[in-house]
């Protein structure tokens, strides 16, 4: 097997590390779904991954190309309704790691999945909020994982659908929200954390062979870099492994390819 | 007592012009053939109601059944958007979509309501974001007890609520089992319930405790096998993956998708034709 890899890999796996053993994980369709059925196939085996379409403790060994893929249901502990799963599980502050997607990030972490222009006549109409608004709000902490570029981390949001830092300091607090937010947001490029005061994004790890200025060239404002900003660690063979067989599992149980939406 | 009726018969009685329609299913049993049955008879101006709209309600849009949309994720899973929700919202194509954008928390909590019979669903959600900015149905209410703000959205209430389910008996009651979605929820909010089944039994035979509806909650029941494909139905049949991808293709052009819907959904006499059809367009794709 090749120990080459591509961005998106360094990108699944470094997210998959962040997701610790035994994490009750409430989990996004598509790139999140991807990291944590990884994190649970190596370092975090007894990481419980919940899915807003009702099943707890899905042990999939194919990736769902829908939220809803009966895999889920079968390997899962329970499987309960969407309403209990939304009043119960996320909103009774039972979930440890909410792990989201974003089409659009802002500085502080501000989700948007909306519209990209105007709300009333959008030049992309996106899908939408799904689960997300109230899993960035009320589980304990989030990650966000999503490819960067320009045209992904922005400047201003056209909409905002899911909250990170809203302005930024104690704003979020402020606003009455309960979980802690995003603690990190995961790249093609490198990994970002908020500043402890200011709750800007900052970089805080670089993924080998990108410099600096490939991460300005790809950020929508002026990026910060945290002052111990390291080069993130390679995926290692097994990470790799461990991946490309599960991706390869799910092409042929699905004849085609997950990880779209 | 459910009236076991052909789905033709089920949905000219139920399903009206300018009624308020949700047709639930997350992901897993969505009700396609009685969509297909309500663009066949022509239904227009309905105001429809579901969480994710999925390629079900991108049919009945394209079709242009719809005047609103009450949702809460718009995209065809596993794949990327869906394009005659795209082009009604983006260019009123083929007409004007009023939409109605809410979290999917909110529409589960707010289908609890509905069944419930309370006039609006709380839940701790929106904090921060810009949805009370575009739909000023979502507003807050303090709790009289503790002061905290929280969010208050009103119920849905369907005139009529379509789903689909493993089995029903001879009585009407219907067993469903896997992700249950709302359904429980969307039939219980609803004046009146058409369900689809793969299947007519003698007996249930259901544990204690399973999602049993009573047949008297339902207004009428049809046997369709396979009534729920392109979605899956649990123990029965598995998601159509290559359908769903080959969506994208087929609803990215208008004129595509007009010729498509023509050829398998109005020119088919009911929803057996539909799968017989489609399954000759489909070799007939291969074999090019």
């Amino acid at each position: 097997m090749s120990t080459e890899y591509s961005p998106d890999e360094m990108m699944t796996v470094s997210a998959a590390r962040l997701l610790r053993n035994g994490a009750v994980c409430f989990v996004g369709i598509g790139l999140p779904s991807t990291a944590a059925n990884l994190a649970r196939l190596t370092h975090a085996p007894d990481a419980v991954l919940v899915y807003e379409s009702g099943p707890i403790g899905a042990k999939p060994s194919v990736l769902p190309l829908s939220i809803g893929d009966g895999n889920l249901a079968e390997t899962a502990d329970t499987v309960v309704s969407t309403p209990e799963i939304f009043r119960y599980w996320l909103q009774g502050g039972r979930i440890d790691i909410g792990f989201l997607g974003a089409a659009q990030l802002d500085r502080f972490a501000n989700i948007n999945t909306t519209v990209v222009g105007q709300y009333a006549k959008p030049k992309v109409r996106l899908p939408g909020a799904g689960g997300a608004p109230e899993i960035s709000s009320s589980a304990k902490e989030v990650l966000i994982v999503l490819k960067q570029s320009k045209r992904t981390l922005v400047e201003k949001l056209d909409f905002v659908t899911s909250v990170g830092f809203l302005t930024g300091g104690n704003s979020r607090e402020d606003a009455g929200l309960r979980g802690k937010g995003p603690v990190v947001v995961i790249t093609d490029l490198c990994i970002l954390r908020p500043d402890p005061a200011t709750r800007e994004l900052k970089v805080t790890c670089i993924h080998p062979g990108v410099n600096r200025g490939t991460l300005a060239a790809n950020t929508g404002w002026k990026i910060q870099f945290d002052e111990e900003c390291k080069e993130t660690e390679k995926p290692r063979a097994e990470e790799l492994r461990v991946l490309r067989e599960l991706k390869a599992r799910t092409a042929a149980a699905h004849g085609v390819e997950g990880e779209a939406a | 007592m459910a009236a076991w009726l052909s789905l033709a018969e089920a949905i000219a009685t139920n399903v009206h012009d300018g009624d308020s329609v949700a047709m639930e299913g997350f992901t897993h049993l969505i009700p396609f053939a009685a969509g297909h049955e309500i663009i066949r008879q022509r239904r227009k101006e309905l105001a429809l109601i579901r969480m994710t709209p999925d390629l079900i309600y991108d049919q009945l849009i394209g079709a242009g059944c719809a005047r609103k949309l009450t949702f809460s994720w718009g995209g065809n899973p596993g794949v990327g958007s869906l394009h005659r929700f795209r082009d009604a919202v983006e260019n009123d194509w083929p007409r004007p979509l009023e939409i109605e954008e809410r979290s999917h928390s909110d529409m589960a909590n707010a289908y609890v309501a509905g069944a419930a019979d309370l006039p609006f669903a709380v839940l701790r959600g929106y904090t921060g974001s810009d949805f009370a900015r575009i739909n000023d149905k979502i507003r807050s209410i303090t709790c009289p007890f503790t002061g905290e703000v929280l969010a208050a959205t009103p119920a849905v209430r369907p005139d009529v609520t379509v789903i689909h389910a493993q089995k029903a008996d001879w009585k009407g009651n219907v067993l469903l089992w896997g992700i249950l979605g709302v359904q429980k929820e969307a039939a219980l909010a609803a004046k009146r319930v058409v369900v689809t089944v793969e299947e007519r039994v003698e007996a249930l035979n259901a544990p204690p405790n399973a999602c049993v509806l009573p047949g008297w909650v339902v207004s009428a029941v049809c046997e369709v096998p396979r009534g729920a494909t392109p979605s899956y139905a649990h123990g029965y049949y598995d998601r159509d993956n290559v359908f769903y991808r080959a969506w994208d293709a087929i609803s990215r052009d208008r004129e595509t998708f007009n010729a498509w819907m023509v050829k398998h959904v109005l020119k088919t006499e009911n929803f057996a034709e539909y799968l017989r059809v489609l399954a000759e367009s489909q070799t007939s794709a291969v074999c090019q």
